[in-house]
């Protein structure tokens, strides 16, 4: 018999219990459905210290699997585990701004000072709380040994919260951020494998971080970045990611503007249009998809219908809210 | 017999290398892919997946009674036996593409058709 520790309370689990019928059994709530360790709504995370069964991670991306994240209804623990559902990870965090410079008409850079966020991965978001009851979803721009974490802030036309980061937020200001989550990042390993990366608009912010750390990480696969906006004064970061390019001959920068022509440097089109032109074939690739939802979705599809593995699909979790 | 069937097609690799090739067949079909749409698209596969361990007799088991509430959505959209059998077509191109016997794949099929009258809610 092991011990499951969850939320500071203990509950036994028999020989052969598995976690979901150990702590549905002592009653907590815990979502489920198929209990055959397929439909995955019964996710559940364990401590970075915990001895997860390999067979409880089958089937989870990896990079849920490398944040412990395992499959409560086949989780048959050998040892005690402390575990908990993944919405109760979502503690608070002071931040300090540092910085705020525009990076173009509608897009501003806001950075944060976090002392309390050691460690996360590029490319995951956060929670940026106004108040206590009032928060939206930030990508994170920045890799982990930057000083301090990047968001890109886009003013949505009745966004109460980017506008006020774009009316009032001022260096120096406190607020709160909550831990980053998400599972759209680089993970290391088949440093070979080609990445296509694509974003709209400040969906650009996570894929700046994915890429930084390939890049940092000596990722010597293609890299393909695609980002793609209405017009040219939505793209930004121009002159950075053309840098990069120049210093890095695996990586290739493509921006993509859909309601104007062709200029130098910059193709007519929606980006994951000009994409899958240029890759019709992206077996054996990682996809990496982030901004407007609709885009990621029909992107998504698309990408899979390219023989892209599902796995090596990744992309934003969260949609933003306009109000 | 049934798990019998699951392991002669090789098991759960099996149905990892079916899946792909099913799922993708049927998201082109517009026969039926206007039936995936507006869905999570990692759920669906998971649900893909979960339907392909059941066709191959493998050990997810679905009650009738969960083919009926899974579907009754789709029966109200117009889901009939046209789309049943173009689904089981997809099926069977995509076993026929991964080189599985035809035998094998006949067993499959009649396992499928067991299901017919539950997913329909007939």
């Amino acid at each position: 018999m092991t011990q499951l520790h969850l939320n500071e309370a203990t509950y036994q689990c028999e020989a052969g219990e598995s976690v979901l019928d150990a702590l549905t059994r002592q009653g907590v709530a815990v979502p489920s459905s198929c209990r055959s360790g397929v439909c995955q709504t019964c996710m559940m995370q364990a401590a970075a210290d915990a001895n997860v069964p390999r067979a409880a991670q089958n089937g989870l991306k990896s990079t849920l699997q490398a944040q412990n994240y395992f499959l409560a209804c086949v989780c048959h623990p050998t040892e005690d585990m402390t575990v908990s559902l993944p919405d109760s990870s979502d503690r608070l965090l002071p931040a300090t701004v540092t910085a705020i410079r525009p990076l173009n008409d509608e897009i501003l850079c806001v950075g944060l000072d976090c002392p309390s966020l050691q460690d996360y991965r590029a490319g995951q978001f956060i929670n940026l709380y106004r108040d206590a009851g009032f928060s939206r979803s930030y990508s994170l721009a920045s890799v982990p040994t930057d000083s301090y974490l990047r968001l890109h802030v886009r003013r949505l036309p009745d966004g109460r919260m980017s506008n006020w980061i774009h009316d009032q937020l001022k260096i120096g200001d406190s607020l709160h951020i909550s831990a980053p989550v998400g599972s759209c990042f680089y993970l290391p390993g088949a440093a070979e494998q080609p990445l296509l990366l694509i974003g709209t608009g400040s969906g650009l912010a996570p894929l700046m971080g994915i890429l930084r750390d390939a890049l940092n990480r000596e990722h010597s696969g293609e890299i393909h970045l695609y980002h793609g906006s209405r017009d040219r004064a939505g793209l930004y970061l121009v002159d950075e990611l053309r840098e990069l390019a120049e210093h890095h001959p695996n990586f290739h920068y493509t921006p993509c503007v859909s309601s104007e022509p062709a200029t130098s440097g910059c193709k007519s089109g929606r980006a994951v249009d000009v994409a899958l032109a240029e890759h019709p074939d992206l077996a054996g690739w990682r996809v990496y998809l982030c901004g407007n939802p609709d885009m990621v979705k029909s992107a998504r599809k698309k990408a899979y219908l390219a023989k892209a593995a599902m796995n090596d699909i990744y992309a934003d979790a969260f949609v933003a809210v306009a109000s | 017999m049934a798990n019998e069937l699951f392991h002669k097609l090789g098991g759960e690799a099996a149905v990892n290398a079916a899946v792909d090739v099913f799922y993708r067949r049927v998201l082109s079909d517009d026969r039926i892919s206007d039936f995936f749409e507006d869905v999570d698209m990692e759920r669906q596969a998971a649900k893909q997946k979960a339907f392909l361990t059941m066709a191959f007799g493998g050990p997810v088991n679905y009650s009738g009674a969960d083919m009926r509430k899974g579907h009754a959505h789709l029966v109200a959209r117009g889901l009939n036996d046209s789309h049943f059998d173009a689904v089981v077509e997809n099926l069977v191109a995509s076993l026929q593409e991964l080189n599985v016997p035809a035998e094998l794949i006949a067993e499959v099929g009649a396992v499928c058709e067991t299901t017919r009258n539950d997913v329909l809610n007939k």
